[in-house]
């Protein structure tokens, strides 16, 4: 599904990922955790393909092909998606028209039609449903005057909607109390599927509790250190990153 | 009537003969204050010619340079035929009044004049002068001794043609006045003098649809003034859109009156011309007027949109507030300036000014000015003006979500300028408006 050799990205002229080897397999979960600054939303960012993150080594491949070489766009048509650890304000445009736009505009790119607004409408309430949100989220101007844990249930919203082959998750545990945490927790379960793989960034374990991840790897100054299976969470969170990171040194 | 092809348009020797050759035949020639009024302008004309940059408000808004190397026919030549129909931005279930001119000569085909309500008078300017010209005697604004203003009193001076919408006291007209005034029908361009007069007595309430457009590049000169006078509680809800041709030059400048309680809204979209400028001056008179100034400009190419406005607060709890809002592309340049006038005593005055501007291009510009003369000390005044790119953050959000680069621009454009258009408060408007918008933003840049 993705495969990641070597991968080094500089931001602003600074080395972030010096070196990055990773692989997931289809309908694999895999964790990511490490200490601020490892490099763990450059790496998200880089997948997703911002301007800004410049790629200097190495290459990505997603079933098989240059991710690397693709727009955003591009990329979210071939099923990539990003869970934006800080998801964006867009004052005037109604979530209801971002999410069809957005999904109409991935459906043409993979040459499927385009669903009418009444199909649309229909396939977003089962959805809104199904993750237990309320229908006035819709409304609203996208994460426009919504809470933490709002923003964070709008991405996995759209990555509902998007129906991905592989979604990242950028620290989407952060600034959710634990009802909210859950209730996105469940809402990510729900989309686990064997055709669907996960990549779960997170500062924390705590979130690794309700996604349990196959593979968990620690990034350390933009290279992972060392993997393991779920209970290598645990014991970063009872040592800390620092010990972790210097017995693995 | 064929012009030598040498003169420079809006000269003193072209306004001259223009004078020489049209005077005699103008419309309500031989009114005695008609003709004082044209005299006058003339004269005011004489004195300062055609603003040039050398003047403070027109610093930014080189209108001798647009005018080098054209040349305009005056609007009496024949208009080309066989324009079966002219664009409306509203739905046929509005029925609208319709007055339409071509190139400035009023079409009765293209027009809808038919069941007007009693105490309405909706004419072409040139038949009621003939017809009830004292209607008319004290609406039309009296040229003022300001350089700034030469175009006005230029107007005052040849005006031959334009509307009247007059409204006896109590009166509230259900349906919707259209003015169509469409340019680039005649073989060559044409220079149009027009005047707008409206006129609301005590209480009444009209909506006003002020749309010019182009056939082609419409490339015509359009000089318009308009008169609106608003008595004690009368309401008017006024569009004007303005998408003339790209090169079409147009001018315009509106003075409003508002008595005791009487409200004016306006939504002043600018999306033609290769030069335009819209001159605003509000008058506050009476206690409790208000005015909402909304406008909306989409520039590109080399297109230059000027809006100056002076708003003036003559007594004591009046209300103004003013949103421009706009999105230059290319080489586009806006021009922005408004002052607010708070006069002595005109206490609890709450004066509002906001200009935001999404530049597309490193090549576009804004000028914004705002200015403050207040000389009370019980009032609110804020002014506010931003210009700056689309947001980098937003637009990879949306990427990100599989909106190629140029739909997620034309979603954030369309997200900061359709606030306006929402809010606008003639619904049936509505489709057409973000039609248009949606055009401009589908259309390459």
């Amino acid at each position: 599904m993705l495969e990641i050799k070597n991968l080094h990205a500089t931001v602003d002229g600074t080395e972030i990922l010096r070196g990055l080897d990773l692989t997931l397999g289809a309908g694999e979960v895999h964790a990511i955790m490490g200490p601020n600054g490892s490099g763990k939303s450059t790496l998200s960012y880089v997948l997703a393909g911002r301007e800004g993150y410049e790629v200097t080594e190495g290459e990505v491949l997603f079933r098989g092909e240059n991710l690397l070489a693709l727009a955003p766009e591009e990329r979210a048509a071939a099923g990539v998606f990003l869970a934006f650890q800080y998801p964006v304000e867009i004052p005037g445009v109604p979530n209801t028209t971002f999410m069809k736009e957005a999904l109409n505009a991935v459906r043409k790119a993979r040459g499927e039609e385009g669903l009418d607004a009444m199909q649309f409408l229909k396939l977003l309430r089962a959805k809104t449903k199904e993750l237990g949100m309320s229908e006035e989220f819709l409304k609203r101007a996208v994460n426009v005057g919504f809470s933490g844990g709002e923003k964070k249930r709008n991405e996995v919203l759209q990555m509902a909607i998007l129906e991905p082959t592989l979604a990242i998750l950028d620290e989407t545990d952060s600034g959710l109390d634990i009802d909210a945490l859950k209730a996105v927790a469940d809402g990510v379960n729900a989309l686990r599927s064997p055709e669907r793989s996960l990549l779960v960034i997170t500062h924390y374990q705590r979130l690794l509790d309700y996604i349990v991840p196959d593979h968990v790897h620690v990034l350390s100054k933009g290279r992972i250190i060392r993997s393991g299976g779920p209970e290598l969470a645990e014991e970063l969170e009872a040592k800390g990153y620092a010990e972790t990171i210097e017995a693995a040194a | 009537m064929s012009e030598p092809l040498n003169l420079e348009p809006l000269s003193l020797e072209t306004v001259e003969r223009r004078w020489e050759a049209a005077s005699a035949a103008l419309p309500g020639a031989g009114l005695g204050w008609l003709d004082a009024l044209r005299a006058e302008g003339l004269a005011r004309f004489r004195d300062a010619g055609a603003p040039t940059p050398k003047l403070e408000s027109w610093k930014y808004t080189n209108l001798p340079r647009a005018l080098r190397e054209r040349d305009y026919a005056p609007s009496a030549s024949t208009p080309r035929a066989g324009i079966d129909r002219v664009a409306s931005l509203l739905p046929e279930t509005a029925e609208p009044h319709r007055l339409a001119f071509l190139d400035g000569r009023f079409s009765p085909e293209h027009s809808r004049l038919e069941d007007l309500p009693a105490g309405v008078i909706l004419a072409p300017l040139s038949a009621l002068l003939g017809e009830a010209p004292q209607r008319l005697e004290g609406l039309l604004r009296r040229p003022e001794e300001d350089r700034e203003l030469a175009l006005d009193a230029l107007n005052a001076a040849l005006f031959d043609e334009g509307a009247a919408l007059l409204l006896d006291r109590g009166v509230a007209l259900e349906r919707p006045v259209e003015l169509l005034f469409l340019g680039g029908t005649a073989e060559r361009p044409v220079e149009s003098q027009l005047r707008l007069v409206v006129a609301l007595g005590e209480g009444a309430e009209a909506q006003l649809v002020e749309h010019h457009q182009g056939l082609g590049e419409g490339a015509g000169l359009t000089n318009l003034v308009s008169d609106i006078h608003l008595d004690a509680g009368a309401g008017l809800t006024h569009l004007r859109m303005q998408e003339a041709g790209t090169e079409a030059i147009h001018l315009a400048g509106s003075r409003i009156l508002l008595q005791r309680d009487a409200r004016y809204r306006s939504l002043a979209v600018t999306s033609g011309g290769a030069l335009s400028r819209h001159g605003l001056a509000v008058e506050l008179l009476g206690e409790n007027a208000e005015v909402v100034l909304d406008g909306a400009y989409l520039l590109r190419g080399r297109q230059h949109g000027d809006t100056t406005s002076v708003i003036r607060h003559a007594v004591p709890h009046t209300r103004a507030s003013q949103t421009y809002k706009g999105a230059l592309d290319g080489r586009a340049r806006a021009v922005f300036q408004g002052r607010i006038v708070v006069e002595p005593g005109a206490q609890k005055t709450d004066g509002r000014m906001l200009n935001k501007t999404l530049l597309l291009s490193d090549k576009a510009e804004i000028d914004s000015k705002p200015e403050l003369e207040i000389f009370a000390d019980d009032v609110v005044c804020a002014h506010g003006a931003t210009a700056g790119a689309l947001d980098d953050a937003a637009l990879f959000y949306l990427r990100s979500r599989g909106l190629d680069a140029r739909s997620a621009r034309a979603l954030l454009v369309e997200a900061f300028v359709a606030e306006l258009i929402e809010d606008f408060p003639v619904e049936a408007l509505r489709p057409a408006l973000t039609q248009r918008l949606r055009a401009w933003l589908a259309a390459e840049g």
